[in-house]
């Protein structure tokens, strides 16, 4: 049977309150024993040779895999912009070694045969890859998809992501059907009649540019709608990329009254401003749209108080035919799995988070949301692992992006911290050494 | 003169400094006589192409931005575009490659989408220039509303103007606030507060709901065409409602100066954002404008595109 060790890493295991220096012995694909270096003294002996492999991470940060609850993969339909196995090889570089990917395609993951299609797909991607099956049949906001059989199917939550559900009835109730199947809501929260045509964050900057504006108000009412809803079906909710100073607020205060929200924000969220979108760039372009710079404060405050549980990318690979075209007119979305780790390690940087949280946010916390038996070292469970050098420095290069599609507002920033090793089932599925 | 642009491109007066825009003046001053002649043409820009890419329905913006090229000798060329580049299943690069192979020496593109001239103006070596994009601006629109002030009132420093209307969707109010702020007057705007955007202010200017408060004591009063049509958006409830509180009438005129002088961007709606006697009284010059407008937009093409490429490239 395969062995793997790595050696000699800070290791970083919020579930089972690990934070130091660990050997890790991986057999079979699993988690056989973390051992403190200073108590596993034959270690040092150890030499890599017939079924033994050694990662020497002296030096370098251990972690579980992380896990994306929010990417878009645009199979089947889309495959022009990004497809399962494409999207599983863009997750690995970033450090992901489960993504969760959202129902918009085209057919909708609405039905069973798309599920399992999207899983047959999933086998030979190089990460694990969960689908998120529809709420509503078409993403029509009208009836409730067959949730039972597409859980069975083995999608991990349902979510209308895109198209917000309208309708305040037809919520309730697909908050109170997926409780009872033990799953899942995730809102895309937005009022779509007081978001009006706005292809921006409503303020100064969309006043100066002359684009029509979205207010943050467009997301705090459906947020608050949402919220209590759930504490009326006392269901299980998760609200979608928050992006807003009153969307925080509103969640805390539902968790405070005990009501079941979760929540999750993309490092570009955390990290841009509307600020971004002077020059008329179009990847600056997402919904909900980059906010102003006290909203991102309030993101961070957030996840700093644990009222953010995850960090998610909402990777939205889109191809120049929908970004090279005028602004008012080009498809909302970025790319995010390759740059997400190093941005919101850039806020334990700056002093802003600590590093656990950011860890606890895009592992462990993410795997409790949705009731995923990952996000840990424990003993027994799958060696899904990133190793990563906080010291190492990169300068993102969209056209060396892994995803299919180039669209990131990051190109040309320096940012801190990389991936050096993604291994699932233990196995190493990226190597940063030996790209290229 | 060996005075020039800063930039390739006039995109918006935001980006201009305060000397830019008096250069752009005083030439259009020196222009304004070509006009005047039997032979309305210089022969300064010869073999000089300039492609007019107009993808909203433009007449006045269009013909002045023609005639001016003409005027100067350079060849126009327009070219109408009913479809965006979306539709045609074309990037903005795509469109703008194409156009650059005929090698013109300017684009003048408007559009409905703000920021499209600057995506394009970033693609291709030539000049760009700015014919309205969207809500955003409309340069050579507020550089000719500078001219006929400065031509009627004699400068522009310490003036109060006032703009009433639509702010929120108006590319000219944008402009002409940077513009005119930039040169020194008081900026005043006034409309329905749905049709103030937020931030305004940020811009150079005040902002009021109050028509009379803006009008008074103003030099200058610049009236917005309003859009019909967004009464069906509830930024007001009808036009009979909104001519009530911000048509300018001689009621309301009575507030400004004795010497105001009143503008229009064209095209009026009479009756709506302006009453008959006052668009055709002793105070409009709402003519002027356009007379000036091919002053300006020869001042444009002269400064853009008079210096030889070898000199631009220094």
């Amino acid at each position: 049977m395969l062995r793997l060790v790595i050696k000699g890493g800070r290791v970083i295991d919020l579930a089972g309150s690990i934070d130091g220096l660990y050997n890790i012995y991986i057999m079979g694909g699993r988690i056989a024993s973390v051992k403190a270096v200073d108590k596993d003294i034959s270690a040092t002996e150890l030499v890599a040779g017939e079924g033994l492999e050694v990662i020497d991470a002296t030096g370098l940060l251990v972690t579980p895999g992380l896990i994306d609850a929010h990417t878009h993969l645009r199979e089947p339909g889309y495959e022009y912009k990004e497809t399962i196995a494409g999207g599983a090889v863009s997750a690995a570089v970033g450090g992901f070694t489960t993504i969760m990917c959202m129902a918009n395609t085209k057919p909708v993951n609405d039905n069973e045969s798309v599920t399992r299609f999207m899983l047959k797909k999933a086998e030979s991607a190089v990460v694990n890859v969960l689908p998120i099956g529809a709420v509503t049949v078409g993403l029509k906001g009208e009836r409730l998809t067959e949730m039972a059989e597409l859980k069975e199917a083995g999608c991990a939550a349902f979510s209308d992501d895109g198209m917000p559900v309208a309708s305040s009835s037809v919520m309730r109730r697909a908050l109170e059907y997926a409780n009872a199947l033990g799953m899942v809501v995730i809102t895309h929260a937005e009022d779509t009649k007081l978001a009006g045509a706005g292809v921006m964050n409503e303020g100064e900057v969309s006043t100066k540019l002359g684009l029509k504006g979205i207010p943050s108000t467009a997301e705090d009412i459906a947020v608050a709608r949402d919220i209590l809803l759930a504490e009326l079906t006392r269901a299980r909710l998760h609200v979608a990329h928050v992006s807003t100073r009153g969307a925080v607020e509103i969640i805390r205060n539902a968790k405070k009254r005990g009501v079941k929200v979760t929540c999750e924000a993309t490092p570009h969220h955390l990290t841009l401003t509307h600020l971004a979108v002077e020059g008329y760039g179009t990847n600056a372009k997402m919904n909900p749209p980059l906010r102003s710079e006290d909203d991102v404060s309030a993101l961070i405050e957030g996840l700093a108080d644990g009222t953010i549980d995850c960090i998610a990318t909402d990777h939205a690979p889109q191809s120049v035919i929908e970004k090279d075209v005028e602004f008012d007119r080009a498809a909302n979305g970025v790319v995010g799995l390759e740059t997400a780790f190093s941005l919101v390690y850039a806020l334990v940087e700056k002093g802003l988070i600590t590093l656990q949280a950011a860890i606890a946010a895009m592992t462990i916390n993410v795997a409790r949301t949705f009731n995923l038996d990952k996000g840990s070292l424990k003993v027994g469970s799958s060696a899904d692992i990133a190793i990563f050098d906080l010291k190492a420095l990169w300068i993102v290069e969209p056209s060396l992006l892994k995803s299919k599609s180039k669209n990131t507002p990051f190109g040309g920033m320096n940012l801190k911290g990389r991936v050096e090793k993604t291994i699932v089932n233990g196995k190493v599925v990226y190597d940063a050494n030996k790209q290229r | 003169m060996t005075a020039r642009l800063k930039h390739k491109d006039l995109l918006g007066l935001e980006t201009l400094e305060r000397e830019e825009i008096e250069l752009i003046l005083s030439t259009a001053e020196s222009f304004r006589e070509v006009s005047e002649r039997d032979i309305k043409k210089v022969p300064t820009l010869r073999g000089r192409t300039v492609i007019n890419l107009f993808y909203e329905a433009s007449t006045r913006t269009r013909t002045s931005f023609e005639i001016a090229a003409k005027r100067m000798s350079a060849d126009a060329v327009n070219i109408s575009v009913s479809t965006s580049s979306v539709v045609k299943g074309e990037t903005l690069r795509d469109t703008a490659k194409n156009l650059e192979a005929m090698k013109p020496d300017c684009i003048v593109i408007r559009h409905a989408s703000a920021g499209t001239p600057h995506l394009i103006a970033k693609s291709v070596a030539c000049s760009v220039i700015n014919a309205g994009d969207g809500a955003h601006e409309h340069p050579s629109q507020a550089l000719l509303d500078m001219l006929t002030v400065k031509e009627k009132l004699g400068s522009i420093d310490g003036i109060k103007l006032a703009i009433i209307g639509d702010i929120a969707h108006s590319r000219v109010a944008r402009s002409n606030i940077y513009g005119f702020s930039k040169l020194g007057a008081k900026v005043v705007v006034a409309g329905p507060a749905t049709m103030i955007p937020p931030g305004i202010e940020k811009l150079g200017c005040a902002a009021t709901f109050s028509a009379d408060e803006a009008i008074s004591g103003a030099d200058v009063v610049m009236m917005l065409r309003i859009q019909l049509e967004r009464q069906d958006e509830s930024f007001f409830p009808t036009a009979r409602e909104y001519s009530r509180l911000y048509g300018l009438d001689n009621l309301k005129l009575a507030r400004a100066k004795k010497d105001v002088i009143i503008l229009h961007p064209g095209p009026i709606n009479r009756g709506v954002e302006i009453s008959s006697e006052v668009a055709d009284g002793q105070y409009s010059v709402i003519l002027n404008q356009v007379t000036n407008g091919v002053a300006v937009r020869m001042a444009l093409f002269y400064l853009l595109l008079g210096a030889s490429k070898e000199e631009v490239k220094k």
